[in-house]
C-alpha cells in the first residue's frame, strides 16, 4: 500500500512544474545499483556543467523521502581530471538542506564544492549512497521450502533538481532469477543485470517508477542492537566486547521448521536461511570468545595469520526469516597497535563499526582507564555522544566512558575514529598498590591483635582469675617436670641394680645410690615452694588434691625403691641370695610396680591440665 | 636448665608444627577448590543439571530485586496456573550465600557476573568443608587425624559429585554447614563453653537455611546425648552443648519460612524435644543426688519414679493419639521413605521416580567413597581407644549415615564426611604407629655397636637412647629372670614391647605395640599405595565421571570430539523466538531449565510439590493426540517440548522416563492404566508395542517423521526399529527440532472446524482399549 501511494505521489510530483534551482545541467549520469546483498548500494557518476552565468558552489542531490529515511551513508567526491585517471578524489561535505518551495516528500542534500563552478565549467561528481531495509520481501511470509523474493523500487530516471541530458541505470542482481521488473522503454535483462536507458534530455524532477521483484537468498542479517564495548587497559590490552541482537530481516517464516527437511536438503529446504557469519577481526586478536547468556556457543571456528583473524560463528540455530538471536563476541587486542601518543595526549585509533557485514544500529562504548582526563573524540561522521562512569576491578573513582551512538550504521561506517585523553602512568599502579597496602595492613592488624591484650577491664575478677590460672598452670608444669626427673632417677637406680646383677660391681651401685639420693633431695627441695604456692592459690584447689596425692605417692615410691636398692645391694655384699630375701624383694617389687602405675596415671592427669 | 631448654625446644616445635599445619590446610583448600575445576576446564563455566538452574534463577532474582522482594516472591512463570511462592518454599541458605558473595565482590568493584559467582560457590564451600572436617577431627583425635581427614574429604568423589564448579546446589553449602555444626557441638562438649554453644545454634540455623537434611543433625545430636546419658557420661558440658542448641536452634529454625512451625510440629523434630526433657530430668536427678544423703535419695527416687511413670504414660498416650490422627503420622514422605525404604515405591511414585532417591548399589559405594570403605572399620576401632564423648559421637555418626546411605543414593553425601573422618583417624593412627616403630628401631640399627652413654647427670634422657638402653638390657634381664616381675612378663609375651620409660612420651607409647621394622616399612608403603590409588581414583572421578554439566554432552569419535549442545539450542530458540508469555509444557525434569534458560512459563518443574499437576502432564503425554490437545489447551499451553535420544543414543530421554508419566498420571487419573502400555511387562516401542503406546502423544511427538532419517526408524537407545513408522500429527505442529533431534518442540494447532465429530471418535476409542486392557491385566503376571 505504502509503495503504491508513494508511486502515485511521485508521478504527481513529476508533473508539477517545480522551480529551477540554478542553471546547472547534468550532462551525463551513470547510475549503478547493487542489489546483491540486502544492503543497497547506489553509486552514480554525475557530470555537472554550469550553464548559467553565476558561480555555483553547491550542488543539490535529491532523494525521495522513502529512500532518504533509509539512507545510511552518503558520500560525494569530485574528480577533477578527465577520463579514467582519477587524480584527487576528496570527499566533499554533504548536508541536509530544505530549499523553499519544494514538497516535503523530497529530501535535498547539498554538496559543497571545494571551489565555485564558473560559467561553462564542468565537474565530475561521484555519489555513493547506501540504503538499508529497502528490499521489501514479497510475499511477506514464506515457508521453509520457499525461496525469498524481494521488491526493490526506484526511479528509472535520475531524480534531480537539474535537467539531465543523458543517463543510464544498471541494476545488479545476485542471480538471473527475476520474477518481474517494470518494463519501460530501453529496459532489458542481461544475465543478472537489468539495464535501463539510455534516456536523454529529461527535465528536472522527472521520475519514472520501476519495481524489481527478484530472488535474494543472501543472509538478511540485521543487528537490531549492537553494543560494542572497548576497554583500554594500560597494562597492554584493548578488550573489545560486542553484544549482538541479531535478526533475520527477510521474509518471515510461516508454518513450522522441520529439521528433517532442513538436514536432507539444506539448500532447497531452507534456502532463505543462513547459518554462519564471518567475523573479520583485526590481526593479533587474542582470547576470542563467542557466547550468549546461557553459555558458550560451541559452533565457531577461528583462523588466524599475520594479516587478519577470521572467526566463523554459527548461532545456536539456523536463522530463518523473522527469527532472532542474541550473542556476544569478545576479543583482546594488543594495546600498542591501537594506542598512540601525540602532543602529550594519548589517543586510541580504532574502527567504529561491527566486523560482521550487515545492517546495524550501533551503540558504541569506549571505556578509558581510571584517572583519564581531558577526553575528546573525533569521528568522521555524526554520532550522538555522551560520557558515563563505569566501576570495575577495584576502582574507586571509576573509569570515564565515552558513549557514541549511531543509528543505521553499515559496513561503510567501518572507518577509524580517535579518542584523545590524558593519562599518567602512575594511575596504572594505583590498584596494585592498593592491594599491597590492603594485605599489609591486614597482616599488621593480625600481628597487633595477637600481641595486644584486649580484655576490657584489668581489675575484673575474671581477668585476675585468668592470670592466676596461668600461674597455676605454669607451676603445675614445673611440678610435672620435677616429677618426671624424679622418675628418671628411679629408672637410673633400677638400671644400676641390673648392672649389679651383670657385673657384680657393688661399689658403683652404691655410688649411684648416693648420687641419686642427693639428686632426689635436691628435687624435693625444689618441689616445696611450688607446693606452697599451689596450696595458697584458690584456683588450684581442685588440682591441689591430685598434686598432693602425687607427691605423697612419689615419696612412698622413692622410699620403697631405696629400701629395695639397699636390700639388693646388701644381699650382694653378703652374697646371701636367699629365697626369703627374694620373696621380700618380690613383694616390694609388686608394691613398687603398683605405685609406679598410680604415679604414672596421676602424672597423665596433671599433664592434661 | 636442661628442662628450660627442652621447653623452649618444644615450644619452637609446636610453633613450627602450627605453621606447617596452617600451610597444609591452605594447600588442602587449594586442592579442594582446584580438583572441582575440571568441569570448567573440560567444558565451560556453566551451571549444571537441573536444580542448580533454579537456584541460579533465584539468585539472579535476589541480586536484582533485593532481599525483601525475594522473601515475597511469587513466581508466576512456573506451575502455571498455580504459581509458586518461592520465598516461602525454598531453602534460602545457598541463594543468600551466593547473593551476599556477589554483593561483596561487587561492592569492592570486582565485576563478576552472578553466574560466575554461582559456578564457583560450590568449590569455595568444599574448601570450607575440608577445613571444618579438620576442626572436627582435631577435636576428636588430634591434629594429625584432622589433617588426614581434611585431605581425604577434599577429594572424596561422593562430595565432588555434588560440588564441582557449576553444580550450584544446596548440598554444596549444606555439607560444610553439617560438618561445621558437628564441630561446634563437639567443641562445646569438650570445652563446656557457652560461647561455642551459641555459635553451634547459629551454625545449625545456617544448616536449616541450606538444606532439608538438617533433620539429620537434629536427630543425631539427641541420639548422641541419649547415648551419653545411658552410658553414664552425663556432665554439665553435655547440658551446655545440648540445651542451648535445642532452644536457640528451634527458635532460629522457625524463622526460616520453609520450615516455620514445622520446627515444633513435625515428628522429625520430636526426638530432640524428648531428649531435651530427659536431659533435664537427668540433670535434676544429679542435682538432687548432690544435696541429699544416699538414703533420702533412694526414698525420693521411688517416690518420683512411681509418680513419673504414671504421668509419662498419660503424656505418651496423648502424644500417640495426636500423631496417629495425622495421615502420615506426622512424617513427611521423604523422611518416611528413610525409615521404611519401600515406602516411596509403594505410595509415592514421584519420589521413587527420581534416580537419586533409589537405594545405591554396591559398586556405587566403591565409586563414591572408594578405599574409605575399607578404612572405616579401622577408624571405628581406633575411636574406641579410648572412647571419649567426641569419638562416640563420630562412631554414632558413621553408623547412622551408613544406614541412610543404604536407603537413598543421595544420602551417600552424608556418609562421605563421616567416612572421611573415620579414614582420616585410621590412616593417621596407622601412620603414627608405623613411623614410631621405625623411629625406635632406626637408632638400634644405626648404632648397634656403640655402647650406650650412661647419662646419669642429665635429668632428661632422650627417648631413643632410653629405648636402646632398655633394648640392650633385655639380654641381661633374661639371665636374671628371678628379679623380673609382671611388666617383664608382659614384655616377653610381646617380644619387643619396650619396658617402662621415664619420660612422659614413652608413657603413652608404652601402651602401643612396636612392630617389626620390616613389616612397618612395608605397611607404610602399602598405605601410601592405598592413598595413591585413592588419589588417582578421585582425580579420575572428578575429571571424567562427575564433571559433565549434563546440558552439554560430548562424545569422542574417530574424527575427534563431538559436542551435543541441543538443550541450549532449544532453550535459546524458545527464548528468542516465542512470545514472552507463552506456556511450554514438558515433563517436570526440564521445568527448571526452561524457566531459567528460556524464560518461559512452564506447567510443572523439578520442585514436585503438586502431584496432581504433574499427573495432569503425565496423563496428557500418555493420552492420544486429541485428548492430550484438550488437556494442554485447557492449561493454555502453546508449546510442548519433548526430549528424544533415539537418533544419537541419548539414554535419559522422555521415552525412557515414560513409565513414570504413566504411573504418576495413572495414580491420579484412573483411566490411564499402566498395563495398557506394557507388553510382557515391558514398555516397548517396537512392533510388539501395544496400540495405546503407539498412539500416545509421547510416542508420536518423539518419533514424528523419525523414519525419514534412515528409512527404517531405528531407535539407538532402545536398539530396535520403532513400531509405527508413518503417521501424521493432526493437533500438533513441529516448530523446532534441534541439530541432533534431542529436543523437539511442537506447537498446538489452533482449533479447526468440525472438531466435534473427531472428539466423539477419540472418546469412544479409549473405552474399547480399556475393555481390552482388563483382559490383559489378568493374563499379565507382572501386575
Amino acid at each position: 500500500m505504502e509503495t503504491r501511494f508513494a508511486l502515485l505521489f511521485f508521478l504527481s510530483i513529476a508533473l508539477l512544474s517545480t522551480p529551477v534551482f540554478s542553471d546547472l545541467v547534468i550532462t551525463k549520469v551513470d547510475r549503478k545499483i547493487d542489489l546483491t546483498s540486502h544492503i543497497v548500494r547506489i553509486s552514480s557518476t554525475l557530470k555537472v556543467e554550469n550553464a548559467g552565468p553565476d558561480v555555483v558552489s553547491q550542488i543539490l542531490l535529491t532523494f525521495p523521502e522513502y529512500q532518504a529515511k533509509k539512507l545510511a551513508y552518503l558520500t560525494a567526491s569530485s574528480t577533477e581530471g578527465k577520463g579514467k585517471s582519477k587524480g584527487s578524489s576528496a570527499n566533499l561535505p554533504v548536508e541536509v538542506v530544505q530549499p523553499d518551495g519544494v514538497p516535503p516528500a523530497l529530501t535535498f542534500y547539498s554538496v559543497s564544492l571545494p571551489r565555485g563552478l564558473g560559467k561553462g565549467e564542468s565537474l565530475n561528481l561521484d555519489i555513493f549512497g547506501v540504503l538499508t531495509h529497502s528490499l521489501q520481501p514479497f510475499p511477506e511470509e514464506i515457508t521453509q521450502a520457499d525461496v525469498q523474493l524481494v521488491l526493490f523500487q526506484d526511479s528509472a530516471h535520475y531524480l534531480s533538481p537539474y535537467e539531465v541530458k543523458a543517463q543510464v541505470l544498471s541494476i545488479k542482481l545476485p542471480s538471473p532469477r527475476v520474477e518481474s521488473f517494470t518494463k519501460i522503454q530501453n529496459a532489458k535483462l542481461v544475465d543478472s543485470e537489468i539495464k535501463y536507458g539510455p534516456f536523454e534530455n529529461l527535465p528536472a524532477f522527472s521520475y519514472s517508477p520501476i519495481i524489481v521483484h527478484y530472488e535474494n537468498n543472501r543472509p538478511f542479517a540485521v543487528a537490531t542492537e549492537l553494543l560494542r564495548e572497548i576497554e583500554i587497559s594500560h597494562w597492554g590490552n584493548v578488550q573489545i566486547t560486542e553484544h549482538y541482537k541479531l535478526e533475520h530481516g527477510g521474509a518471515r517464516t510461516k508454518g513450522g521448521f522441520s529439521r528433517i527437511d532442513y538436514q536432507a536438503r539444506p539448500h532447497v529446504r531452507g534456502a532463505s536461511s543462513f547459518r554462519r557469519l564471518m567475523v573479520k577481526l583485526p590481526p593479533r586478536a587474542h582470547s576470542v570468545y563467542f557466547r550468549d547468556e546461557i553459555g558458550n556457543v560451541s559452533t565457531s571456528h577461528l583462523w588466524a595469520d599475520s594479516r587478519k583473524t577470521e572467526l566463523e560463528i554459527e548461532p545456536r540455530y539456523p536463522m530463518f526469516g523473522g527469527w532472532k538471536t542474541f550473542f556476544t563476541v569478545g576479543y583482546g587486542l594488543p594495546l600498542h597497535d591501537y594506542l598512540f601518543e601525540s602532543d602529550g595526549k594519548l589517543f586510541l585509533n580504532i574502527s567504529f563499526g561491527s566486523p560482521i557485514a550487515e545492517v546495524v544500529v550501533d551503540n558504541l562504548l569506549v571505556v578509558l582507564p581510571e584517572g583519564s582526563k581531558d577526553i575528546s573524540v573525533s569521528v568522521p561522521f555524526s554520532v550522538k555522544q555522551w560520557e558515563e562512569v563505569k566501576y570495575s576491578h577495584l576502582d574507586i573513582s571509576g573509569r570515564p566512558v565515552v558513549v557514541l551512538e549511531k543509528k543505521n550504521a553499515v559496513p561503510e561506517h567501518n572507518s577509524h575514529f580517535q579518542v584523545y585523553y590524558k593519562f599518567t602512568s602512575f594511575s596504572m599502579l594505583r590498584e596494585p598498590l592498593m592491594l599491597i597496602s590492603g594485605f599489609f595492613f591486614l597482616f599488621v592488624s593480625c600481628i597487633i591483635y595477637m600481641h595486644a591484650d584486649l580484655s576490657i577491664s584489668k581489675s575484673s575478677a575474671s581477668y585476675l582469675a585468668k592470670l592466676q590460672w596461668y600461674e597455676v598452670q605454669a607451676t603445675v608444669q614445673k611440678l610435672h617436670e620435677i616429677m618426671v626427673r624424679c622418675l628418671t632417677v628411679h629408672d637410673k637406680l633400677e638400671a644400676s641394680l641390673r648392672d649389679l646383677s651383670r657385673t657384680g660391681d657393688v661399689q658403683a651401685c652404691k655410688a649411684m645410690r648416693k648420687a641419686a639420693d642427693g639428686l632426689l633431695k635436691e628435687l624435693s627441695k625444689d618441689l616445696k615452694p611450688l607446693l606452697v604456692f599451689l596450696q595458697s592459690s584458690p584456683q588450684a584447689a581442685q588440682i591441689y588434691q591430685k598434686v598432693e596425692e602425687l607427691v605423697v605417692k612419689e615419696k612412698e615410691l622413692q622410699e620403697k625403691l631405696m629400701s629395695k636398692h639397699t636390700m639388693v645391694v646388701e644381699a650382694y655384699e653378703k652374697k646371701s641370695a636367699g629365697r626369703e630375701l627374694e620373696n621380700r624383694i618380690a613383694a616390694l617389687q609388686q608394691k613398687l610396680t603398683a605405685l609406679r602405675q598410680e604415679v604414672d596415671d596421676l602424672l597423665d592427669v596433671i599433664d592434661e591440665i | 636448665m636442661a628442662a628450660l631448654e627442652n621447653a623452649k625446644g618444644t615450644a619452637l616445635r609446636y610453633a613450627c608444627g602450627n605453621v606447617l599445619s596452617f600451610f597444609i590446610l591452605i594447600l588442602i583448600g587449594v586442592l579442594a577448590f582446584s580438583i572441582r575445576l575440571f568441569s570448567v576446564i573440560k567444558y565451560e563455566s556453566v551451571i549444571h543439571e537441573f536444580d542448580p538452574y533454579f537456584n541460579y534463577r533465584v539468585t539472579q532474582f535476589l541480586t536484582k530485586n533485593g532481599i525483601y522482594d525475594f522473601w515475597n516472591w511469587f513466581d508466576d512463570r512456573t506451575w502455571y496456573p498455580l504459581g509458586r511462592v518461592i520465598g516461602g518454599t525454598v531453602y534460602p541458605g545457598l541463594t543468600l550465600t551466593a547473593g551476599s558473595l556477589w554483593w561483596l565482590l561487587n561492592s569492592l568493584n570486582i565485576p563478576l557476573s552472578v553466574e560466575t559467582v554461582c559456578v564457583f560457590t560450590a568449590p569455595i564451600f568444599s574448601a570450607n568443608a575440608a577445613w571444618a572436617t579438620y576442626l572436627l577431627t582435631k577435636e576428636v583425635k588430634g591434629t594429625g587425624a584432622g589433617l588426614t581427614a581434611a585431605v581425604v574429604l577434599a577429594m572424596v568423589p561422593s562430595y565432588i559429585s555434588r560440588s564441582v564448579a557449576g553444580s550450584y546446589d544446596n548440598e554444596a553449602v549444606a555439607i560444610f554447614a553439617l560438618i561445621f555444626t558437628f564441630y561446634l557441638y563437639i567443641k562445646t562438649l569438650n570445652t563446656g563453653s557457652l560461647f561455642y554453644a551459641t555459635l553451634n545454634a547459629l551454625a545449625y540455623f545456617y544448616m536449616v537455611c541450606s538444606w532439608g537434611g538438617y533433620t539429620f543433625i537434629i536427630n543425631l545430636i539427641p541420639m548422641h546425648v541419649l547415648l551419653c546419658i545411658v552410658t553414664g557420661r552425663y556432665s554439665s558440658r553435655l547440658y551446655i552443648a545440648y540445651a542451648p542448641l535445642v532452644v536457640l536452634g528451634t527458635l532460629l529454625a522457625a524463622l526460616v519460612p520453609v520450615v516455620g512451625f514445622n520446627a515444633v510440629m513435625t515428628s522429625e523434630h520430636f526426638a530432640s524435644f524428648l531428649v531435651f526433657i530427659i536431659l533435664h530430668v537427668v540433670a535434676l536427678v544429679y542435682y538432687i543426688k548432690g544435696i541429699l544423703s544416699p538414703k533420702m535419695f533412694k526414698v525420693a527416687v521411688t517416690l518420683v519414679v512411681s509418680v513419673g511413670v504414671v504421668v509419662c504414660f498419660a503424656m505418651m498416650a496423648v502424644l500417640v493419639a495426636m500423631v496417629a490422627s495425622s495421615p502420615t503420622k506426622g512424617w513427611s514422605g521423604r523422611s518416611l521413605s528413610l525409615l521404611d525404604p519401600t515406602y516411596a515405591s509403594k505410595y509415592i511414585p514421584i519420589i521413587a521416580s527420581v534416580s537419586e532417591h533409589q537405594p545405591p548399589t554396591w559398586p556405587s559405594y566403591f565409586m563414591d567413597i572408594n578405599v574409605l570403605a575399607f578404612l572405616v572399620p579401622a577408624g571405628i576401632i581406633s575411636c574406641f581407644l579410648p572412647l571419649s564423648d567426641a569419638s562416640s559421637f563420630v562412631v554414632l555418626y558413621i553408623v547412622t549415615s551408613v544406614y541412610f546411605s543404604g536407603v537413598m543414593v543421595r544420602l551417600m553425601l552424608v556418609l562421605a564426611p563421616a567416612a572421611c573422618i573415620m579414614s582420616g583417624i585410621a590412616l593417621s593412627e596407622a601412620f603414627s604407629v608405623f613411623t614410631r616403630s621405625i623411629k625406635f628401631q632406626m637408632p638400634k640399627l644405626l648404632d648397634d655397636s656403640d655402647p650406650v652413654p650412661g647419662d646419669i647427670t642429665s635429668g632428661n634422657s632422650v627417648v631413643q637412647s632410653n629405648q636402646t638402653k632398655v633394648e640392650k638390657h633385655s639380654a641381661a634381664d633374661k639371665s636374671e629372670g628371678t628379679l623380673k616381675e609382671r611388666p617383664q612378663k608382659k614384655s616377653k609375651k610381646k617380644e619387643k614391647e619396650p619396658l617402662e620409660k621415664a619420660s612422659i612420651k614413652s608413657q603413652i607409647e608404652k601402651k602401643l605395640l612396636v612392630l617389626p621394622l620390616e613389616s612397618s616399612v612395608l605397611a607404610i608403603l602399602l598405605l601410601v599405595l592405598l592413598g595413591a590409588f585413592y588419589v588417582v581414583h578421585c582425580v579420575w572421578a572428578a575429571a571424567e565421571a562427575y564433571s559433565a554439566p549434563s546440558i552439554v554432552l560430548t562424545s569422542h569419535s574417530h574424527d575427534g570430539l563431538h559436542v551435543f549442545d541441543d538443550f541450549r539450542e532449544a532453550y535459546a530458540w524458545l527464548s528468542h523466538n516465542t512470545e514472552v508469555n507463552d506456556k511450554v509444557a514438558s515433563w517436570w525434569d526440564y521445568g527448571y531449565q526452561t524457566t531459567a534458560m528460556a524464560n518461559r512459563t512452564v506447567i510443572v518443574d523439578n520442585n514436585t510439590w503438586n502431584n496432581t499437576h504433574i499427573a495432569t502432564v503425565g496423563t496428557a503425554m500418555s493420552s492420544p493426540e486429541k485428548a492430550a490437545w484438550d488437556i494442554f489447551n485447557s492449561l493454555d499451553v502453546k508449546y510442548v517440548l519433548v526430549v528424544f535420544g533415539g537418533l544419537v543414543g541419548y539414554p535419559s530421554d522422555d521415552i525412557n522416563k515414560f513409565l513414570w508419566m504413566v504411573r504418576i498420571g495413572g495414580g491420579v487419573f484412573p483411566h490411564i492404566k499402566e498395563p495398557d502400555y506394557l507388553r510382557d511387562g515391558q514398555y516397548r516401542i517396537d512392533s510388539q508395542a501395544t496400540p495405546t503406546m503407539l498412539n500416545c502423544l509421547m510416542y508420536k511427538l518423539s518419533y514424528y517423521r523419525f523414519v525419514e532419517t534412515d528409512g527404517k526408524g531405528f531407535d539407538r537407545v532402545r536398539r530396535t526399529e520403532i513400531g509405527k513408522k508413518y503417521f501424521k500429527l493432526s493437533h500438533f505442529e513441529e516448530v523446532f527440532t534441534t541439530h541432533h533431534w534431542m529436543v523437539r518442540i511442537y506447537k498446538l494447532k489452533p482449533l479447526k472446524n468440525r472438531i466435534r465429530g473427531k472428539t466423539k471418535k477419540s472418546k469412544s476409542s479409549p473405552k474399547t482399549s480399556g475393555s481390552k486392557k482388563d483382559e490383559r491385566v489378568k493374563k499379565n503376571p507382572w501386575h
